[in-house]
């Protein structure tokens, strides 16, 4: 990203800062997008790192590498870093770069805001893993509750470090909230003349959306832990049953925000999909409006489906009967949108670079997940469903062959927009493969170990499991090291040795804004807006 | 893809010199209630659909990813829009969906109705254990974790029902509508049995109902479900059914258990007598914290080898094990043992691991304590 100081394009100048002043101080959309996505990158790897402790103590039964206590702590953190610091932050990141590329905008249209939105997380998650640093080293214990943390096991049960915790969650909230707000006033009052709403790339729609969910359910998220902190210091009782309180009360209101919270983290993938896919099959988008009414359809169910994660809680039969029903529909839109994007393929002339790869992959492991949320949805099948290792399965198949192999297809889709430069097409496709079937041994065992009756969150198990949880890891390790690749692929990219300049167009297929500006883009994107006929 | 066949054969390796290949399963197991099989049919049903579904949509794009590549020679076609197809795809899900509401709905309403039981258990979580009572029997009692934990720890052969046996089962007789009552004393822990399709979670201050009725004799076993804290995966459910006089004699044999518990706590014990059946005690009840050694783990549990309760008088820890400490992991153990365990547990921790303190704490303390 240093290679492009002195260039000049058409009449305006870069008047790039330069030092560290530049990253601490930047209000400019592709520094702080370029930020976002190194931080969500790390971040993928601490998160990763738990994730193989996991996985090495579950290769045999027994207990091998972490007892019991800090295992809970591991899935906790790993559940929280890949949630919070992963994929939400890589969102924001190319929502950065991209939005204002996209839609004929010089930036986002609040950048100092934009700023504080990023440098509030190194905060929330320096304090978040701060807790796991101090457990190691003996000093009580961190977040040991499960991503879900579900009271009273947090509240009047949680260790002295939950206090981190809640302050930690609210930093995230306060900087999602704000980064959602940019992109919302960013994409009503910044579109370039004649782009109307119905001719917005889908990836600025679903991101339009995905910034509502998020407005509407980061603050259920910053209410329900306050509420824990006033259950544990302040002598209220809201899920304290002995008080007068409900446990159960705490799930409504955390389900509340986390099912719009899953589509907050599968929406922008979505859009992803949707610009990469026609671009390689050299095809427009098939059926443009009905995916963003499908999109709006999913936001808008989201909203009304948050209790079929709490089918055993014990609610009455007719309330499980009106989530088991609204959930269902959610089939629907989500079917419309793979059936366009299979559609878009069809008749095309196909190409098969590495986004397109990992978008074909998407397409794939995604509906897989699709299909085992539908079957979780049933509430007879799920009561022997919930909370094993096939609900493990089915949402690592939404979040990381869904949510992840989408932020993976963009970096490849608009890195060389971004550096000027390819990336190593070969790389590319041997990081491709790799993650693909690996993710593949990692993740599909699951299904069979949650039907043959193993529960999630457990450092140990009955022999029956052995197979299939040594396959798992296995699959782990290798998925893991992949994304080394990844990491030398973007650096070689970046530092431009070796590589082949970066057309402006960079695909024969590419349509759209950003790619009528010049490969690096220049640092301010469009100080004089196009006209969008 | 030499790289693919370099991991697969990997893998397979991986798999060949693995040592014990115990019984795997690959699908949901219809178990033996009848909502197990109705859960277990729904399962089937669903699933053969979405394989269908899978069949019909990956074959497609399969086609297309083979027929219609750019280095073929493919031209891209111009259509980006049908609404014939729209509104196709979008009616067909949706009566699919409805087709499977149906059965679903049924089986539902059957699982849900717990009325005219023939006897009822409450069944009560407590970390990492359950307790279970009879309502109508007066027979009450904990079920623990039975696996030696030197099999968890890698010093001994891992049996077949590693970490899924326990000391006290629960026996019910078979043809018997079972209800179940759930709750928890601390934190939510849910009771799972995968034969029977019983999944409920046991909540603090509240009660779940739930029901099972088997006409298969047999044993089986479950877990926890819920995360419920360090020992979440160490607090297994076994359900033993047996028939209606083999039940009889199951309780009668408990009564008598009780009636002698009930005696031994009147006599007065020996201190070998009481320091032996406090080891047993302490492994059962208060190892999983204060771990075999004594030892604690530091900044979570505390240690009793040298704590200043098990080295101080003893008036003072006979009210932190029997009342516990508010606001801590110390449940009050008054409530779970009688007084000859308590007794003996609190004369075990002040004479082991060093602590030697030589005094003896007999049942009658306990119970002028409580
Ligand atoms: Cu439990």
């Amino acid at each position: 990203m240093s290679a492009v100081i002195e260039e000049h394009h058409g009449e305006h100048h870069d008047h790039k800062p330069t030092g560290i002043g530049r990253w601490l101080f930047s209000t400019n959309h592709k520094d702080i997008g370029t930020m976002y996505l190194w931080f969500s990158f790390t971040m993928l790897f601490v998160g990763g790192a738990l994730a193989l402790v996991i996985r090495a103590e579950l290769f045999e039964p027994g207990l091998q590498f972490v007892e019991p206590e800090l295992f809970n702590q591991m899935t906790t953190l790993h559940g929280l870093i890949m949630v919070f610091g992963v994929i939400m932050p890589a969102f924001v990141g190319l929502a950065n770069w991209m939005v204002p590329m996209m839609i004929g905008a010089p930036d986002m249209a609040l950048p100092r805001m934009n700023n504080w939105s990023f440098w509030l997380l190194p905060g929330a998650f320096g304090l978040l893993i701060a807790s796991l640093v101090m457990s190691l080293m003996g000093m009580g214990s961190a977040p040991n509750f499960g991503w879900t943390f579900y009271a009273p096991l947090s509240t009047t049960y949680g260790p002295a470090s939950t206090d981190f915790f809640i302050f930690s969650v609210h930093m995230m909230g306060i900087s999602s909230i704000m980064g959602a707000i940019n992109i919302i006033a960013t994409i009503i009052n910044m579109r370039a003349p004649g782009m109307t709403y119905m001719k917005m790339p889908i990836f600025v729609w679903t991101w339009f959306i995905t910034a509502y969910l998020l407005i509407a359910v980061m603050p259920v998220l910053a209410g329900v832990v306050t509420m824990m902190l006033f259950d544990r210091h302040f002598g209220t009782s809201f899920f304290n049953a002995a008080g007068g309180g409900d446990p159960v009360l705490f799930q409504h209101v955390f389900w509340f925000f986390g099912h719009p919270e899953v589509y907050i983290m599968i929406l922008p993938s979505f859009g992803i999909i949707s610009q990469v896919v026609p671009t390689f099959s050299r095809k427009k988008i098939f059926g443009y409006s009905s995916m963003v009414y499908a999109t709006s359809s999913i936001a808008f169910l989201s909203f009304i489906v948050w209790a079929h994660h709490m089918f055993t809680t014990g609610m009455p039969v007719a309330t499980e009967l009106f989530f088991m029903y609204a959930t269902m529909l959610i089939a629907v839109p989500t079917g419309v949108k793979v059936f366009n994007w299979v559609s878009t393929m069809w008749r095309g002339s196909l190409s098969f670079e590495t986004p397109m790869l990992f978008a074909i992959a998407f397409i794939f492991l995604f509906t897989i997940g699709g299909f085992t949320g539908l079957m979780l949805s049933i509430v007879p099948a799920d009561f022997q469903y919930q909370d094993t290792y096939f609900v493990v399965a089915h949402f690592h198949y939404v979040l990381v062959s869904g949510a992840l192999f989408g932020i993976f297809a963009a970096v490849y889709f608009w890195l060389p927009k971004w550096t000027g430069n390819m990336y190593d097409e070969k790389l590319g496709k041997l990081h491709f493969w790799l993650s693909t079937i690996s993710v593949n041994i990692l993740f599909f065992p699951m299904h069979f170990l949650g039907l043959a009756g193993m529960p999630r969150r457990i450092p140990d198990y009955n022999l029956q499991f052995a197979e299939f949880n040594a396959l798992a890891s296995v699959g782990a390790f290798i998925f893991g090291f992949t994304q080394l690749i990844l990491l030398y692929n973007i650096v070689k990219t970046i530092r431009g040795r070796n590589t082949v300049k970066a057309t402006g167009k960079v695909w024969e297929g590419s349509e759209g804004l950003e790619w009528t500006l010049p490969s690096p883009a220049p640092f301010h994107s469009f100080s004089t807006p196009p006209v969008v006929k | 893809m030499s790289a693919t066949i370099r991991v697969a054969s990997f893998i397979s390796l991986m798999l060949v010199s693995m040592q014990s290949w115990a019984e795997y399963q690959l699908n949901m197991r219809p178990g033996v209630t009848s909502f197990s099989q109705g859960a277990y049919g729904i399962h089937t049903m669903v699933m053969w659909i979405c394989v269908g579904i899978g069949i019909i949509v990956f074959g497609a794009m399969i086609y297309s990813i083979i027929m219609h590549r750019k280095s073929r020679g493919a031209v891209a076609a111009k259509f980006d829009d049908n609404l014939t197809v729209e509104l196709l795809w979008t009616i067909i899900p949706f009566i699919i969906l409805a087709f499977m509401a149906v059965p679903a709905t049924r089986v539902l309403l059957a699982m849900e109705d717990t009325s005219n039981s023939d006897m009822s258990i409450k069944i009560t979580g407590y970390q990492w254990k359950w307790h279970y009572d009879y309502l109508a029997e007066d027979i009450s009692f904990f079920s623990n974790l039975a696996t030696p934990v030197e099999q968890t720890q890698n010093k001994a052969t891992k049996d077949n029902n590693y970490l899924l046996e326990v000391d006290n089962p629960v026996v019910v007789p078979v043809n018997t509508k079972v209800r179940l009552l759930l709750t928890s004393n601390d934190v939510i822990h849910s009771w799972w049995m995968p034969a029977f399709a019983v999944k409920k979670d046991a909540i603090p201050g509240f009660i779940n109902e739930s029901w099972f009725e088997t006409d298969k004799v047999g044993t089986y076993r479950g877990q926890c479900a819920e995360l419920c804290g360090k020992n979440h995966g160490f607090m297994p459910i076994v359900v033993k059914v047996v028939s209606a006089d083999d039940y009889q004699a199951w309780v009668a044999g408990k009564k008598q258990l009780a009636a002698a518990a009930a005696e031994s706590a009147t006599k007065t014990w020996t201190r070998d007598e009481l320091i032996e059946h406090g080891k047993t005690v302490y492994a059962t009840n208060c190892a999983a914290c204060h771990q075999v050694s004594g030892e604690g783990i530091p900044n979570v549990f505390p240690a009793l080898k040298g704590s200043a309760i098990a080295t101080g008088p003893a008036a003072k820890h006979i009210d932190i094990v029997t009342h516990g400490k508010t606001g801590t992991a110390m449940q009050a153990f008054g409530t779970q043992l009688n007084d000859a365990d308590l007794a003996a547990v609190i004369t075990y921790e002040r004479n082991a691991w060093g602590n030697n303190m030589g005094d003896v704490v007999q049942p009658a303390d306990i119970k002028a304590a409580r």
